[in-house]
């Protein structure tokens, strides 16, 4: 069993309607249309950066929720990071794994151990403090909430398959635009904290 | 001769607050170890260098300067982690990289080592502001490195050819 990526973002965008999110590829462009916000963090450069933004953002703002939609073949580029992540012990950190078994902006083709790779035991052994893995939508839609109170690292692996398409739209995650949105957004966000 | 403390002391100067690092031998002693124990900084070990680029680019948004350390061969490692989120993005990732392998009193263009001889044309080629320490005010020189970085929200690279003692 699998979660559509759409819907399962929606379920997230329920409960977490107005925090800062770091995405990547094919989740940011299905994120930027589910949940459009400021505080989406959009430019990650490429090959597997994205929680390691996170980790910036989370240590330099420590009273602030960050929630990273990583992918898989994003992730198997920056394992360390896994790591680095659970040394640092931000408590207030949120990783979601989209795993779909492939790289899917990429001429959808498979990842490497596709067919066994168990992203949440990488995060368990590298020291997360709390790890989930879900494929059935009502499950995660039932947990979600709850997960986003814990005390991180959090680390959830989503089971997924394309839903609704979205455009890619590599113009505005990478567009000077977007970062000068997320910039103004953060300092005010911090200046009210 | 290059201080240690003379640096670390710019670091300071500079308002910064994160180390984000890997070991490098030539930085090691007098850099790294003390860097490490200071409570003034945050200190970050990373497991690769480019993700320290990224760690960083998250700091900057939120006024918080961080310092990536390393050495040469994780500088041409990361090079494309440099290319699109310092250069392209126009952030202020400052780079402290160590040149393992460097001979004494020779400039890093002309060494004999390949990586090292490739920093200085490679760095041009991307754009970035640098500097090869141990020609005196080291101190100065990277306290206003680090302040220009981020003023101006752009990178810039500070190389250490010899350990600082």
């Amino acid at each position: 069993m699998v979660m559509k990526r759409d819907q399962a973002l929606h379920s997230l965008a329920r409960h977490y309607a107005d925090g800062i999110v770091v995405a990547v590829f094919q989740s940011a462009f299905d994120w930027m249309k589910i949940r459009p916000h400021p505080l989406n963090y959009l430019c990650v450069g490429a090959m597997g950066q994205a929680s390691s933004h996170a980790l910036g953002l989370a240590l330099g703002a420590p009273g602030e929720k960050v929630v990273v939609l990583d992918g898989d073949g994003s992730l198997l580029m920056n394992l360390g990071s896994l790591v680095t992540v659970a040394n640092m012990k931000p408590d207030n950190f949120f990783h979601f794994v989209c795993q779909n078994n492939m790289y899917e902006v990429n001429g959808k083709f498979p990842i490497p151990g596709a067919e066994s790779i168990r992203f949440d035991q990488m995060a368990r052994a590298a020291g997360y403090r709390q790890v989930f893995s879900f494929d059935d939508l009502a499950e995660f839609d039932q947990q979600i909430g709850a997960i986003l109170e814990l005390k991180g690292p959090v680390f959830v692996c989503m089971h997924i398959e394309p839903g609704e398409y979205y455009p890619l739209d590599y113009e505005t995650i990478h567009s000077e635009q977007s970062r000068t949105t997320f910039r103004n957004a953060l300092t005010k966000r911090l200046q009210m904290s | 001769m290059i201080k240690g403390i003379s640096i670390i002391s710019a670091f300071k100067a500079a308002e910064v607050r994160s180390i984000v690092a890997l070991p490098d031998i030539v930085t090691c002693d007098a850099l790294l170890w003390p860097l490490s124990a200071d409570p003034a900084f945050k200190f970050v070990p990373v497991c690769k260098e480019d993700e320290g680029v990224s760690i960083c680019a998250g700091l900057s948004y939120c006024n918080n300067r961080a310092v990536l350390m390393m050495q040469h061969t994780g500088f041409l490692d990361s090079i494309n982690a440099i290319r699109a989120i310092a250069v392209d993005y126009q952030l202020p990732i400052v780079m402290v990289v160590g040149l393992q392998g460097a001979e004494a009193g020779v400039p890093a263009a002309q060494s004999r080592i390949t990586g090292i001889r490739a920093l200085i044309p490679i760095s041009d080629a991307l754009g970035l502001a640098y500097a090869e320490l141990g020609k005196g005010e080291d101190e100065l020189t990277v306290t206003q490195m680090i302040h220009t970085s981020y003023e101006k929200s752009s990178p810039c690279v500070v190389f250490i050819p010899q350990p600082p003692v």
